[in-house]
């Protein structure tokens, strides 16, 4: 089975320097773009491949890189790297920036290339420290060896790379905020449209794409949109990282083929339930999701399949609610995030999520009344999709009106008990 | 008073955008670097540098929480608590951590050794519970491991 993401990456060592990764061919993809294909052929390239944005959308990465307007050469256009990965159970991105920062760079160079972008900038999540490191140590070998800088491999291509450390706050990782966050701003989304591939970083044409999703490039690039295609279980083309965390017996990452069924991941890669510990639901891909139960083992990975059943498979990694771990409390910990995560920006958000916090945490502290349930369902409704700025909220509440729905009956025993019949 | 240092490196960091203002959260990462904290006065002259007004400054200062506003200890706990810490438990090294250094949460020892903060989320989940001092990351934590870690910080 094919890795192309992780098979240059050996977590126990240092990542591979830019000569070591050249001679395993990891800048191919850039000698062939930038030498044989315009940008135009690129882009074509990569939206033939029917390459999915992994930061959890979804949305067709060559599809965003074509509405970027091309016919005003002059204007300055910027690409940008969401390597924010702030969804908490989400690790992948991670995994990617420590192990294998050329990868990313390469991808960069190429989408950049695509977009004819002269400037990129790498938002990095604070706590990254090691992949901070890594990627600034990359980045100064890749300008000495004139891959990045003044007309790279004699081109005439341009780009400069930088690397942006953030201060924290979820939303950051919202494309709009993260645009003003990097113009030195409180990071609060922005209205859309203008879409950021019109009107982004100070006002010009601008790609936000994640970290996995610059990481395929070079690949696709190289080896072409069927290969990419024809590594998957499904439609959607590729291999994915999915990851799980929880009481399983081996949490951790694992590239598999687009379209694992959900049932391999937990039980082969992950081990399936730890010892005394019975497995209740899950949420698929951070905390953002909607819960899935037993009787989704069988779904496959994929955002389709996934969709299919009212869930998103979002950054693919999955975090297990056990039958030792109270559902309420397990809630009231995901809403506490949100709430205090909330940019305060429009009413549903600042003012919707604290109260279901309160009401999570009355009914945990067992202070819980049967008419609870009807303001935390009507509360979600009121945070739909269309009904706030940006989608913090109705992420929020999609986990939240699937536990209302899945464990109700725990929900109505800590109500009838007056207490969390876990403690 | 910006340090020279300080000033040198926020020229840098201005150099990678097109408009100085850009580097404000550069500007108060790095003075926060140099003075563990950001200071009123040091918003000032962070917004005298990049030609903003002090609430501008503060705005930005004020809207992320790795930016202090207010004084922290020599070392500073970042203890995971979100939903995967809290699967694995984090919630007994936060008890342990109580009784052992007598602070709670945003608390700061009568030493100025520790402060003691909530952070959701270090990207640790597979390694749960997790936690951060300064810049270093401990994960898989056990109250035995707590105690010979928290040694190693003076």
């Amino acid at each position: 089975m094919e890795k192309p993401l992780t098979q240059h990456i050996h977590p126990e060592t240092v990542p591979y320097s830019l000569i070591e990764y050249q001679k395993v061919g990891g800048y191919a993809g850039v000698h062939k773009a930038l030498k044989e294909m315009t940008p135009v052929e690129v882009t074509n390239l990569v939206k033939s491949s029917n390459l999915l944005g992994r930061g959890g959308a979804g949305f067709p990465t060559g599809v965003k890189w074509s509405l970027v307007p091309m016919d005003n050469e002059q204007e300055a256009r910027y690409l940008i790297c969401n390597a924010d990965e702030m969804e908490p159970g989400t690790f992948k991105d991670r995994y990617l920036l420590e192990g294998n920062p050329h990868q990313l760079i390469a991808g960069m160079i190429i989408a950049a290339y695509a977009i004819q972008a002269q400037t990129s900038y790498i938002f990095l999540r604070w706590a990254y420290k090691k992949a901070e490191n890594e990627l600034r140590k990359a980045i100064a070998e890749t300008y000495e060896a004139g891959l990045l800088g003044k007309n790279i491999l004699g081109t005439g291509f341009n780009l400069e790379m930088n690397v942006h450390s953030s201060a924290g706050r979820y939303i950051c990782g919202e494309e709009t905020a993260l645009l003003n966050s990097l113009e030195g701003k409180r990071a609060i989304p922005r209205t859309k449209p203008p879409f950021p591939a019109i009107s982004g970083l100070f006002g010009k044409p601008t790609v936000v794409n994640n970290v996995e999703t610059l990481c395929w490039i070079s690949h696709i690039v190289d080896h072409g949109a069927d290969w990419f295609k024809g590594l998957s279980l499904t439609e959607t083309g590729g291999t994915k990282i999915f990851g799980v965390s929880g009481k399983v017996n081996n949490p951790g990452l694992w590239e598999l083929p687009m379209g694992t069924t959900i049932r391999e991941i937990l039980e082969d890669k992950a081990g399936g339930m730890l010892d005394g510990y019975r497995f209740r639901g899950l949420l698929p891909g951070g905390t953002s999701t909607d819960f899935l139960i037993e009787e989704h083992m069988d779904v496959k990975m994929d955002y389709s399949t996934v969709g299919a059943v009212h869930s998103r498979m979002g950054t693919g990694t999955m975090i297990i609610l056990d039958d030792r771990t109270c559902p309420v409390k397990f809630l009231l910990n995901i809403e506490h995030f949100f709430a205090i995560e909330s940019c305060g920006f429009c009413t549903p958000c600042r003012e919707g999520l604290p109260w279901i916090e309160k009401i999570l945490n009355a009914i945990e502290t067992g202070q819980g009344r049967m008419e609870h349930l009807d303001i935390l369902k009507s509360q979600s409704n009121y945070m739909a999709p269309g009904n706030t700025f940006c989608a913090h909220a109705p992420g929020a509440v999609e986990p939240l009106q699937s536990g209302l729905n899945y464990f109700y009956e725990d929900f109505v025993s800590h109500i009838h008990q007056k207490k969390c019949p876990w403690k | 008073m910006l340090l020279e240092e300080e000033k040198k490196e926020i020229q840098q960091e201005i150099g990678q955008y097109p408009h100085p203002s850009a580097a404000c959260i550069d500007a108060l990462k790095l003075v926060q670097k140099h003075r563990g904290w950001v200071s009123d006065e040091s918003v000032k002259d962070i917004a005298q540098v990049l030609q903003m007004s002090n609430e501008e400054v503060e705005s930005v200062a004020t809207f992320y929480s790795r930016i202090y506003r207010k004084p922290v200890g020599r070392n500073v706990i970042l203890l995971c608590d979100g939903i995967c810490c809290m699967i694995l438990g984090y919630e007994t090294i936060y008890e342990h951590l109580y009784k052992m250094l007598g602070i709670s949460w945003g608390q700061t020892t009568l030493d100025n050794r520790f402060t003691l903060l909530p952070i959701s989320c270090l990207g640790d989940c597979d390694h749960a519970p997790s936690m951060m001092i300064n810049n270093d990351h401990f994960n898989r934590l056990t109250i035995q491991e707590v105690d010979e870690i928290l040694e190693k910080y003076t």
